[in-house]
């Protein structure tokens, strides 16, 4: 996702990346695949897209909102003619949004300036705007105009905030990377996801290889306080949730991944189930079904909506380019005649969806939010990648009509390069695109034994993509030397399992990820200057000499290996960190982008937070001089880390 | 920014400033006008409870009870053997299988704004948040010790009292704070409890004394025991009774102060110091005391239950001689009644105590016991 604002600023640098990965490509190798960039030309990459993300019916069901990321504006548009009503600006790369019940206000959730747009949905104005917390992204109001509760993905919590003044009450552990809510029908309680798993509790023999757990975080709107958590066993990504009109039946959209078998094993099912978990009344125990059929997986699932008359559950699969449309009665027939495994999943079962997945209609690049308007009858979808919504006859499961945003019509080369990080067309069964791994362009939280040196083998944490440009060699190891080759060979070959890229779509993929944009670090005061703790933390981090005098190696300093914009130098080490089931020692620095938000730690993993890689797994004093320190003092060095 | 800071705390601080005055009205409910109630009889009308006990033999994970917290109708437990819930009649125990740092659960604090309970261990600090515990260790995080003796919860600051100084947990930031010799006037870093409020936090020190620190200007101040560790008392009320400082709670202004040689009042100004030999106090081994307010204050020692009504004092604890339950009251001239009674505390040995309404609960080295208030 690129940001409107950097597009400007940035055209440049794309046109020198344009012209370096067309002599990447080997110029002339064009060959003319409908998907790929219209042109090579680099002005076309500063196009202003408006990537609908989410979309809104009103309450009457005469209009509805799309909130445009990009473009960082909501679209209101005529639900019968489709025309713009109005264009409202909002703050930086909005994520979430929501009506009050009452239909007059409708709030949305800027992420990267920390802030929330309140607007009068009468005069179509931004009324307000509120500060809020970390990455804000999912928010809905209660049902009596009282609190407002807004999901912080980054500080992986929901803060409830007075409705009226945007005052902040106090905020509610929620997962880890909360980000989205659902307030049930009668207005009781408030579901919460997130879309990284939580940390693990105990680590296993190996430190490295525990299957992930998250939740559906439970809030009881009458007190403002957790209730209960539904455990989501081997679950990590889980976004969107509703319900039916009764409040019965609630199912949430999900990723299953199955991160501790190799993934290059894709022909045996052994990257993800796409799945939904219902839970809720009329199921009792929560139970967890898979979308995928078995020669089209459903990947990379996101919003959900259930029909007015509970007959269908309609999901948007980001990967896949489709929505699946589930027959409730079906599903709940499979429910109760199949015999229940003990985990209460059915994630295995790749002939469970033939059983209630009657309908897999295909939309745009990228289909995230979608909304059913009151009567049930039409489904609205938002491509985020095509800038089109594709409007869906629920009676037909036909796209009646593609309604496109007014937005560019060409396809830049950052544009193709991220529809083609999204899609999972590329892979073998269609099971994975990048983004199956790196949520949002970002990281997943987990370890991944990635390749078929046995199993259990070289088992690697999976790494963010913000600001990694120019910092090659890529892998743990060091072993690709640069972007194309990391997502070129390596990932066909062993990842899609399937034909490869051409090099144009490669050198538009390796564009986009270059150009990732690094999120504000929410740990730097404003001006960057630091705090005490972090002035403390970079005397350490810069030092030479240890507390008792001596002079620290050059390669043992914190500064030496991490140095530079990214903090790596790039160069392989072995800091002490290798494990039996380990091919080799010697990794590359690692970069410290974001680093605060990326546990876990180390090549494999094996470090849960920050601290643990020096109060762990560092006793000899390998993965730098750190054995002196004090507690206060590594305190410090870490509150300097996560400014960087 | 500032303003709405203020203004948020503000709001938040007020209901709980009401919470603590309304529960110290009903605590005394019977006994509001003690010196009335001194005129009317002969022995001063202290409160008077009929005590239920829970033990291993009724549910509780372990006789060994070192904690107790009262969250509304629940009521938590940390026992040596995990941390107990009792709701609907029924316990319900976590253990380090469910994510709990250690089956020793030496402290408690809920955070009354999200409904979260800490509970400092022998290992750790856990945080229980609707069924989720997630664990903070000195490897883990940035808390200074395993050892969590205390644990406070002020506003989005966890305070947290260690044997190797005390921390604070930002919950928005993420950050640690360290207190020890290095930063602090603290000499000795066993650090046995802490009181947290969003004005004033204190810290009881094992060895020393008593630690202030003022959340506006961020300054430091120690109060000592003017005799250093002579253990004798050359003036009454001259400071801090001693340095072996364990338990400390800040109620309305009002700084109580337990310690192994008897305990303290501070108002600011005037110290008011209890031993056995001028005050009610059954013992001056004392190891948890908890205000209820600026007047009133409840005492857990190794010989029973007492409680300072602000004139007198009135004593629960099975017999030291022969288990028998024994109720005694002290009035302000010093005279010793007898009331009889057919129920005690489980244990002479007190460790935690918490409020229930006018109910009161009490942890002790064989049982868990809850006071309920008699008309």
């Amino acid at each position: 996702m690129i940001l409107r604002s950097q597009i400007g600023a940035r055209t440049a640098l794309v046109t020198a990346l344009t012209l370096l990965s067309a002599a990447f490509a080997g110029v002339g190798l064009w060959t003319g695949r409908t998907a790929q960039a219209d042109s090579r030309d680099s002005a076309t990459d500063a196009l202003d897209y408006a990537s609908p993300l989410e979309v809104l019916f009103s309450p009457d069901d005469t209009r509805f909102y799309v909130l445009c990321q990009q473009s960082e504006e909501i679209r209101v548009l005529d639900a019968a003619s489709y025309a713009v009503i109005k264009n409202i600006p909002v703050g930086r790369v909005p994520r979430g949004f929501s009506l009050s019940p009452d239909g007059t206000r409708l709030f949305v959730t800027n992420t990267w300036d920390d802030t929330l747009s309140v607007i009068d949905t009468g005069s179509l104005a931004v009324v307000a705007t509120w500060p809020v917390g970390a990455e804000p992204s999912g928010v809905v109001e209660d049902r009596s105009g009282k609190r407002l509760y807004v999901a912080n993905r980054i500080s992986s919590d929901i803060a409830v905030l007075d409705a009226q003044t945007g005052v902040e009450e106090k905020r509610l552990l929620g997962g880890r990377g909360t980000s989205y809510l659902t307030l049930s029908p009668d207005g009781a309680k408030i579901y919460a996801t997130h879309i990284y798993p939580n940390a693990s509790k105990q680590p296993t023999d190996g430190g490295n290889r525990s299957v992930p757990e998250s939740e559906i975080t439970v809030i009881d709107v009458a007190r403002a306080v957790v209730q209960d958590r539904i455990p989501l066993h081997a679950v990590a990504g889980v976004f969107h949730a509703a319900f039916s009109a009764d409040g019965r039946l609630g199912a949430v959209a999900e990723y299953h991944p199955k991160n501790l078998v190799p993934l290059a094993h894709l022909e045996h099912g052994g990257a993800f189930a796409y799945t939904l978990t219902l839970f809720g009344a009329d199921v009792g125990k929560p139970v967890e079904l898979p979308l995928d059929e078995l020669e089209r997986y459903a990947s990379q699932p996101f919003g959900v909506a259930i029909a007015p008359d509970k007959s269908r559950i309609y999901v948007t699969c980001g990967g896949s380019e489709m929505v699946k449309v589930v027959d409730i009665h079906r599903l709940m027939q499979f429910i109760r005649t199949h015999p229940r495994p003990q985990s209460g999943s059915f994630a295995q079962d790749l002939s469970a969806s033939g059983n209630y997945v009657v309908a897999s209609i295909a939309v745009g690049h990228n289909p995230r939010g979608l909304a059913l308007s009151n009567d049930g009858s039409k489904l609205i979808v938002a491509n985020r990648l095509e800038d089109t919504l594709s409007v869906i006859d629920t009676r037909t499961n036909r796209v009646a009509s593609t309604i496109p945003m007014a937005g560019p019509k060409k396809i830049s080369v950052l544009r193709h390069g991220e529809q083609t990080f999204y899609t999972a067309r590329q892979s073998f069964q269609g099971q994975i695109g990048c983004a199956s791994c790196h949520i949002d362009a970002t990281f997943d939280g987990l370890t991944w034994d990635l390749e078929p040196d046995g199993f259990g083998r070289d088992i690697v944490d999976n790494k963010m993509l913000e600001g990694i440009k120019d910092i090659g060699p890529y892998k743990w190891n060091g072993g690709n030397p640069d972007i194309p080759t990391e997502c070129g060979p390596r990932t066909e070959k062993y990842f899609w399992r399937s034909e490869q890229y051409d090099n144009l779509t490669l050198a538009d993929l390796a564009i986009f990820i270059r150009n990732i944009p690094t999120r504000p670090n929410r740990w730097k005061l404003p001006g960057y200057e630091l705090t005490p703790a972090q002035e403390r933390g970079k005397a350490l981090f810069d030092r030479a000499v240890d507390k008792f005098g001596k002079p620290i190696a050059e390669y043992n300093r914190c500064s030496y290996c991490h140095s530079g914009r990214a903090g790596t130098n790039r160069k392989l080490f072995d800091v002490g960190t290798r494990k039996a089931t380990d091919n080799s020692g010697m990794l590359k620095s690692a970069p410290l982008t974001e680093i605060a938000q990326t546990a876990p730690y180390l090549h494999d993993g094996s470090a849960r937070t920050l601290e643990e890689i020096w109060t762990v797994f560092n006793p000899e004093d390998k993965h730098g001089r750190t054995n002196d320190l004090t507690k206060d003092e590594l305190n410090d060095l870490i509150e300097y880390l996560r400014t960087r | 920014m500032k303003k709405l800071l203020t203004l948020t705390m503000i709001l938040v601080a007020a209901p709980c400033a009401f919470g603590a005055a309304t529960a110290a009205q009903q605590a005394a409910s019977g006994a509001q006008k003690p010196h009335a109630a001194q005129a009317a009889s002969a022995a001063p009308q202290m409160p008077r409870f009929r005590f239920e006990n829970f033990t291993t033999a009724n549910g509780l994970p372990d006789n060994h009870v070192y904690s107790v917290l009262v969250d509304g109708d629940r009521i938590w437990a940390g026992t040596e053997n995990g941390l107990a819930v009792y709701e609907n009649k029924a316990w319900k125990t976590y253990t380090t299988k469910d994510g709990l740092a250690h089956r020793a659960v030496l402290s408690l604090a809920l955070d009354k704004r999200t409904g979260d309970v800490w509970a400092g261990t022998m290992a750790g600090l856990s945080r229980i948040s609707g069924g989720r515990i997630d664990t903070y260790t000195q490897l883990n995080s940035g808390l200074s010790n395993d050892v969590v003796y205390g644990v406070s919860v002020e506003e989005e600051n966890v305070w947290v009292a260690t044997a190797a100084g005390g921390c604070k947990l930002n919950l928005r930031t993420g950050q640690w704070m360290l207190y020890n010799e290095r930063n602090t006037p603290m000499t000795e870093i066993w650090v046995y409890g802490v009181s947290a409020t969003p004005t004033k936090v204190y810290y009881a020190v094992w060895g020393s004394g008593l630690l202030e620190y003022d959340q506006k200007t961020g300054r430091w101040d120690k109060y000592d025991d003017p005799d250093g560790e002579n253990e004798m008392v050359l003036f009454k009320d001259q400071g801090l009774i001693h340095e072996i400082v364990t338990s400390v709670s800040y109620v309305d202004n009002i700084v109580w102060v337990a310690t192994y040689f008897g305990d303290s009042r501070y108002d600011g100004r005037y110290w008011h110091n209890f031993l056995t030999k001028d005050s009610g106090l059954p013992s001056n081994f004392t190891n948890v005391v908890k205000g209820l307010d600026s007047k009133r204050a409840w005492f857990g020692t190794d010989k029973g239950l007492a409680y300072y009504d602000g004139v007198n004092w009135a004593v629960y604890t099975p017999s030291l001689k022969d288990g028998k339950p024994e109720m005694t009251v002290r009035d302000a001239q010093g005279k010793v009644t007898p009331v009889a009674v057919t129920t005690a505390p489980a244990h002479n040995y007190i460790l935690g105590i918490d409020f229930q309404g006018s109910d009161i609960w009490v942890a002790t080295a064989k049982g868990l016991s809850h006071g309920i208030r008699q008309p």
